[in-house]
């Protein structure tokens, strides 16, 4: 292998190295340390005064464990996890029911149409997050849109309650993540030779039958794909859930800010976050074997 | 399905398997098949011939039901077509894409149909294991397609469409994909298997040599019409138009006034001062009006002197010789300027033969070598 070669390799590994496997070492090193009222607040830090090496064997003494066992200690933190997982689960159910119709259409539309739907897909995208995720405030509230249009059609007396729920949560990371679910399954459908249903319509299934045997089946890698894309990033979700729901709703992510900004206690937080990436790691496999798996399928 | 006997089409009594009556279809204000009558008989090997756009996929789409019918009824072997789902009728499609499955193995496509049909469950693997066998494709059944080479996908896809033993199967351009000398030996294959599984075979191609080579009759078909349904040596031998005569193999047209028929024989004048030329009289011709003689490259002779007791000579020029190996073709420009086409079949070493470039030469045919059409 040539110089140029092995360069070209190296790009991604070094780009790992330098905004992934760097910065993780410093928040492990941070969630192996204590609590302090200092700048940085936490303890112990390199001090070279009596020459590098004492520094860092009292650097290394002053570790260890105590934060990760106060998260097992305090029920705050699994339950967090736990609501985490089960929030993401459910909100990844849902825009896969949502996206999958909507991939379904698109790919089913005439293909003059499809440049433009997928247009209006991804439009969202050229507004901030935040301010969408702010608009859903204005529509979900008790005096929102959504609620004078109930009353107005009659169809219910009194505002629901919606905002400040899970319910809420579940709307904002659906509207949000929609877009990946949706990119992915449109792109695996829309390779799909319309006369692979006719064939299974001319060996004799029915039309419902021949969406479940063919349909589903090549659609397979992109739901899988979407999933992934959605229930990665909303595991760690913290923006919508502090918007959008209540003080009941607890995701680690919301737990992860207050720790840090509120408490201000960076060994918690960094402990915290540490768990939240040993969580995220099994996914994260999960979806490059799958992406693997596509691309020797593809040859 | 060379043998002489198998011809259903010439007895009235005998009763087709599918029936056209009136059939046509429109999309929009476009008419692909317009009003189309036509018998197929049970183990035919039946090909719509045609360019593209003529209508002949769709012709054989509504067989499958993929296609719905305007106007007029299909009926396969005596039974109303007319809204019944593909599912749900005993035709069998092979696609020209293929359309395997690609998450199914080669065994697993074959079952496919198998395990929606009411065939019970142990009777299936004998089943796939004999299309295996019949498509000599026994050692790939573990196979992806993604696996598999374009002829061994072309013969997976003729077995799944077998499987269920349909009274009809289908042929979309079905070697539309495979190289020539592969598309050869497959078109005997095909008319093997059709014989031995002794289903109708209904089959779609643009390749007259194709439909020439496999088919037990041919229908021509343009502009959504059927030109001309024959057999392959009446379409080649007795064209019923200029059309047919043009599109199936090589001919020369020399176009003229019909000056006489009388019953097989008719005469068309072509040139002032020349005499006229005499050949078989076509379907529909007349007296007095235009027509045109069609005649096919072989069977002009061309010689350096003027040939004895014919009575069909033209003189001309050489003015192009393509050698084709095992043939070769003579462009000859005549007096008038057309440009006839005279072939020979190289029997002799090239360097002993006795015609080149700018000779002059006659070409002659006997009467009953070329056939006068209407235009």
């Amino acid at each position: 292998m040539n110089f140029s070669r092995k360069a070209l390799i190296g790009i991604p590994y070094v780009w790992l190295l330098v905004l992934f496997l760097v910065p993780f070492l410093i928040v492990f090193k941070i969630s192996l340390s204590d609590y302090a009222i200092s700048i940085p607040p936490y303890t112990p830090t390199l001090d070279t005064t009596n020459g590098w090496w004492a520094g860092i064997r009292e650097l290394w003494a002053g570790w260890d464990f105590e934060n990760f066992v106060f998260l097992t200690q305090d029920d705050l933190y699994w339950k967090a996890y736990l609501s985490s997982l089960k929030i993401a689960v459910i909100a990844t159910l849902l825009t896969l029911l949502v996206g999958f119709p909507i991939a379904y259409g698109m790919a089913s539309a005439p293909p003059e149409w499809r440049t433009s739907l997928l247009m209006l897909v991804i439009l969202p995208f050229w507004t901030s997050f935040l301010i969408r995720v702010y608009a859903w405030i204005g529509i979900l509230s008790n005096e929102g849109f959504l609620n004078q249009f109930l009353m107005w059609t009659g169809i219910t007396s009194e505002p629901l309650v919606i905002l400040n729920t899970d319910w809420a949560v579940y709307i904002g990371i659906v509207y949000t993540y929609l877009p990946f679910m949706v990119l992915p399954i449109y792109s695996s459908l829309e390779k799909l030779d319309e006369s692979l249903i006719e064939a299974a319509l001319d060996l004799g299934c029915t039309r419902i039958g021949a969406f479940w045997s063919v349909t589903i089946h090549l659609a397979k890698p992109g739901v899988i794909a979407g999933s992934f894309l959605v229930f990665i990033p909303t595991l760690g979700e913290f923006v919508i859930p502090s918007l959008l729901g209540g003080s009941k709703t607890l995701m680690i992510g919301k737990v992860l800010w207050e720790e840090f900004f509120s408490n201000r206690d960076w060994p918690v937080a960094a402990a915290v976050a540490v768990i939240l990436l040993m969580i995220l790691i099994v996914p994260i496999v999960l979806f490059q074997q799958n992406q693997q798996k596509q691309r020797e399928a593809a040859k | 399905m060379n043998n002489a006997q198998f011809a259903p089409w010439e007895d009235p009594a005998a009763k087709p398997l599918i029936e056209f009556k009136g059939v046509t279809k429109n999309y929009g204000t476009f008419t692909a098949i317009d009003n189309i009558d036509l018998k197929i008989y049970p183990r035919e090997f039946f090909a719509l011939l045609g360019p593209s756009g003529c209508g002949k996929t769709t012709l054989m789409r509504m067989l499958g039901g993929f296609e719905t019918v305007t106007k007029g009824s299909i009926t396969i072997d005596g039974e109303d077509m007319a809204g019944i789902p593909p599912n749900k009728r005993a035709v069998n499609m092979m696609f020209q894409s293929y359309a395997l499955f690609p998450h199914l193995s080669v065994a697993d496509n074959l079952a496919f149909g198998l395990k929606r049909s009411d065939m019970p469950k142990s009777e299936i693997q004998g089943r796939v294991e004999e299309m295996l066998r019949l498509v000599k494709l026994q050692k790939f059944a573990g196979r992806k397609p993604h696996q598999l080479s374009g002829g061994q996908k072309q013969r997976v896809a003729l077995a799944r469409a077998l499987a269920k033993a349909p009274k009809l199967l289908l042929l979309d351009e079905p070697l539309g994909a495979l190289d020539k000398k592969l598309r050869q030996e497959t078109q005997f294959e095909l008319m093997d298997i059709q014989e031995k599984t002794g289903t109708t075979f209904v089959i779609v191609t643009h390749d007259q040599e194709e439909a020439m080579t496999v088919a037990s009759r041919i229908a021509v078909m343009d502009d959504g019409k059927l030109v001309q349904v024959d057999t392959p040596d009446r379409i080649y031998e007795a064209p019923n138009s200029v059309y047919v005569a043009d599109f199936i193999g090589d001919v020369n047209i020399i176009e003229g006034g019909v000056s006489n028929v009388s019953g097989e024989a008719a005469e068309l004048s072509w040139s002032e001062g020349k005499p006229a030329i005499k050949g078989v009289s076509g379907e529909r011709i007349q007296k007095g009006s235009s027509g045109a003689f069609a005649i096919r490259p072989e069977k002009i002779a061309i010689s350096r002197d003027k040939p004895v007791d014919v009575h069909n000579c033209v003189q001309g020029v050489v003015e192009d010789i393509a050698y084709l190996g095992n043939m070769s073709t003579y462009y000859v420009r005549l007096d008038n300027g057309s440009l006839i086409k005279a072939q020979t079949a190289n029997s002799r070493r090239i360097a002993r033969r006795g015609l080149t470039w700018e000779d002059s030469v006659w070409l002659s045919w006997t009467d009953t070598a070329g056939i006068i059409l209407p235009t």
